[in-house]
C-alpha cells in the first residue's frame, strides 16, 4: 500500500480530480498549503514596505493505494496537474504501514 | 396655525440632529471595519472590542461630565431638558422670535446626541494607530479621559465659545471638526505610539520596514463606505438646522461637497500609489478617500464642487507621502491614522482659507496649536499614568501569540487553520 502525495497549482485540482476517478480511484484528501521549489520567490510592495512573496498557495492532494496502481496515479495526476510552467509542484510516493477504515474496521487493502 | 410652523420648525431642525448623528454613530462600524480589515486575524478580536467598548464609553462619559466641560450642559446632562421637563411655551417662544432666521431650537437631548457622537469618532482614531501591542484595558482607561476630559476641553475651547484656561479666545474656523475632532484623535495617537512603540519587526536593525499586511480587505474597504456615508452626517449636521431654504442648501452643498473631497482624495492617493509603488495599492486608496473627507471636514460649505475635490486631493496625495515618511522616522501606526487625520487634518484646518473670506491665517494656526499642544501633552500625561499603572504594552509572547489571546480569549476566526510560520509577517 502506498501514499501518493502531490503538491499541485490550485486551479488544477479539478483537472487531477477527473483524471483519478476515470482511473477509479475511489478516495482523496486536500489540503490548501503553501510552498516553494527551486524558483526563487519575488517581491511586492505594502503601503510602500517590500515584503518577499516566497510561498505561492498551493494543494496537497493525498490519495492512498495499492502498489500496482500506483504508477497510473502518478502518470495520471501529472498529466493533469502539469502545465510545463515553473511551480507545477512535485509528487511523492511513500510506503504504508496501515490503513484502517473507521467505519467498518476493515484493514489493508481491503480498506482502500 | 402660525404655531405649527414654529412647531415644525424645532421638530425638523430636531429630526436633522437625529438623523445626522445615527449616522456619525454609523461611522463607528465604519472604523471598527476599516481597523479590523488591516490587523491580522489574531489581533482582529482585541480591535473590534476596542471599537465597541469605546463607543460605549464615550457616550458615558460625555454625558457624565464631558458634555458639561465643553458646553456647560450640566453634569449627568443636569442641564438638559427631559421629556418630562421641556419648557414647550419658551421652545414655541423662541423659534417664534428666529427660530428660522438665526441659530436654530432643537431639542437639547438631540443636540448631546449628535455631539456625543463625534466624541466617539475622535475617540477611535487612536484605536487603528495602537492596534496589535497595546493593552485593551489600558486603551479603555485612557478612552475614559480622552471622551470624559481632553477632547470636551478643546471642544469648549473651540465650538463652546470658552477661552483656553481663561488666558486667550480663539478665532479659528473649523465648520465640522478637521482639527478639533481629527487633529485632536491624531495627537492623541501620535502621543500613545510615541509611547507604545512599534509592533516587533515591523523596523529591522538595519533600517527597512517589513509589511505587515491587513488580514481581511473586504471588511477595510466596506468599513471606508460606511465612513464615507457617515460622514455626511459628519459634515452636513454641523451645518446644525435645516429648516429655511439658504441653509437647506447650505446642507446640500456640503453632502455635495463632502462626496466631492472623499472622491478626489481616492482618485489622488490611487494614482500617487501607482506612480510610487507601480501597483494599485487598495489600502491607499482607502486612506485616501478618509483623507479627502478629512480635508474637507474644517470648510465644506464655501468651496464649489471643483475646489472642494481639489481640496481632497491634495489630501489624499499628502496622505501618501505621510504615510511612508511615518514608517521613516519609525512612528508604527497600522492603519494610517495619524496620516489621515493628524498630517491631513492640519491641511484641512488651512485649507479653509481658501474659500473662508472671515477666517485668518493666525486664527487657524493659533487654534491648530492650541488643540494639537493641549490634546498631545494632556494624552502623553494620561498615556504615561497608565503606563506607570498597568502598563500599555503586552509582553512579547502575547504581541507574537495575538492580542485577541491574550486580551479577549477569542479568536476572530477560529475555524480558519493559523497560517503562522508560513508567513514572514505571522
Amino acid at each position: 500500500m502506498k501514499l501518493v502525495t502531490a503538491i499541485i497549482k490550485p486551479f488544477k485540482l479539478d483537472d487531477a480530480r477527473e483524471a483519478l476517478s476515470e482511473i477509479g480511484v475511489q478516495g482523496m484528501t486536500v489540503t490548501e498549503t503553501k510552498g516553494f521549489g527551486r524558483q526563487k520567490g519575488h517581491t511586492e510592495l505594502y503601503r510602500g514596505a517590500e515584503y518577499v512573496v516566497d510561498f505561492l498557495p498551493k494543494i496537497k492532494l493525498e490519495v492512498a493505494v495499492m502498489d500496482d496502481k500506483v504508477d497510473d496515479v502518478v502518470s495520471s495526476i501529472s498529466k493533469a496537474a502539469g502545465t510545463g510552467k515553473i511551480g507545477d509542484g512535485k509528487i511523492f510516493v511513500s510506503t504504508l504501514d496501515q490503513v484502517v477504515r473507521i467505519r467498518t474496521g476493515e484493514t489493508g487493502d481491503e480498506a482502500l | 396655525m402660525e404655531n405649527n410652523i414654529f412647531e415644525l420648525q424645532y421638530a425638523m431642525d430636531t429630526f436633522y440632529f437625529l438623523v445626522c448623528g445615527a449616522l456619525v454613530m454609523w461611522m463607528a462600524a465604519g472604523f471598527a471595519m476599516l481597523e479590523a480589515g488591516l490587523v491580522r486575524s489574531k489581533n482582529t478580536t482585541e480591535i473590534l472590542t476596542k471599537n465597541v467598548a469605546l463607543f460605549a464609553v464615550a457616550s458615558t462619559m460625555y454625558m457624565i461630565c464631558g458634555y458639561d466641560f465643553m458646553y456647560g450642559g450640566g453634569m449627568f446632562l443636569s442641564g438638559v431638558e427631559t421629556v418630562g421637563n421641556l419648557d414647550v411655551a419658551g421652545a414655541l417662544a423662541a423659534s417664534a422670535e428666529n427660530g428660522f432666521d438665526g441659530d436654530s431650537v432643537y431639542s437639547g437631548a438631540s443636540d448631546f446626541f449628535f455631539q456625543v457622537v463625534f466624541v466617539a469618532t475622535a475617540m477611535s482614531i487612536v484605536s487603528g494607530a495602537v492596534a496589535e501591542r497595546m493593552k485593551l484595558w489600558a486603551f479603555l482607561a485612557f478612552a475614559v479621559v480622552m471622551t470624559g476630559l481632553i477632547y470636551p476641553m478643546e471642544g469648549g475651547w473651540t465650538w463652546g465659545g470658552n477661552s483656553v484656561f481663561g488666558l486667550y479666545e480663539l478665532s479659528y474656523s473649523d465648520y465640522a471638526g478637521s482639527g478639533i475632532v481629527h487633529l485632536a484623535g491624531a495627537a492623541a495617537a501620535l502621543a500613545g505610539v510615541i509611547i507604545l512603540g512599534p509592533r516587533k519587526g515591523k523596523y529591522t536593525a538595519d533600517g527597512k520596514v517589513r509589511a505587515i499586511p491587513g488580514a481581511n480587505l473586504p471588511l477595510a474597504t466596506l468599513g471606508t463606505f460606511i465612513l464615507w456615508m457617515g460622514w455626511f452626517g459628519f459634515n452636513g449636521g454641523s451645518t446644525l438646522k435645516l429648516g429655511g431654504i439658504a441653509v437647506a442648501n447650505e446642507v446640500a452643498y456640503v453632502f455635495l461637497n463632502t462626496n466631492a473631497a472623499a472622491a478626489g482624495g481616492l482618485i489622488a492617493a490611487l494614482i500617487v500609489a501607482r506612480i510610487l509603488f507601480g501597483k494599485a495599492d487598495l489600502t491607499m486608496a482607502l486612506n485616501g478617500a478618509l483623507a479627502g473627507l478629512v480635508a474637507i471636514t474644517a470648510e465644506p460649505a464655501d468651496p464649489t464642487a471643483l475646489q472642494a475635490t481639489l481640496i481632497g486631493a491634495a489630501g489624499g496625495a499628502l496622505v501618501v507621502f505621510a504615510i511612508i515618511t511615518m514608517d521613516k522616522i519609525k512612528i508604527d501606526d497600522p492603519v494610517g491614522a495619524i496620516s489621515v487625520h493628524g498630517v491631513v487634518g492640519i491641511w484641512g484646518i488651512f485649507a479653509v482659507l481658501i474659500t473662508d473670506a472671515d477666517a485668518t491665517f493666525s486664527g487657524q494656526l493659533v487654534g491648530m496649536l492650541t488643540i494639537f499642544v493641549w490634546v498631545f501633552v494632556a494624552s502623553l500625561i494620561t498615556w504615561l499614568v497608565i503606563k506607570a499603572i498597568i502598563g500599555i504594552r503586552v509582553s512579547e509572547d502575547e504581541e507574537m501569540e495575538g492580542v485577541d489571546i491574550s486580551e479577549c480569549g477569542q479568536e476572530a476566526y477560529p475555524e480558519f487553520t493559523s497560517s503562522s510560520g508560513m508567513s514572514s509577517t505571522s
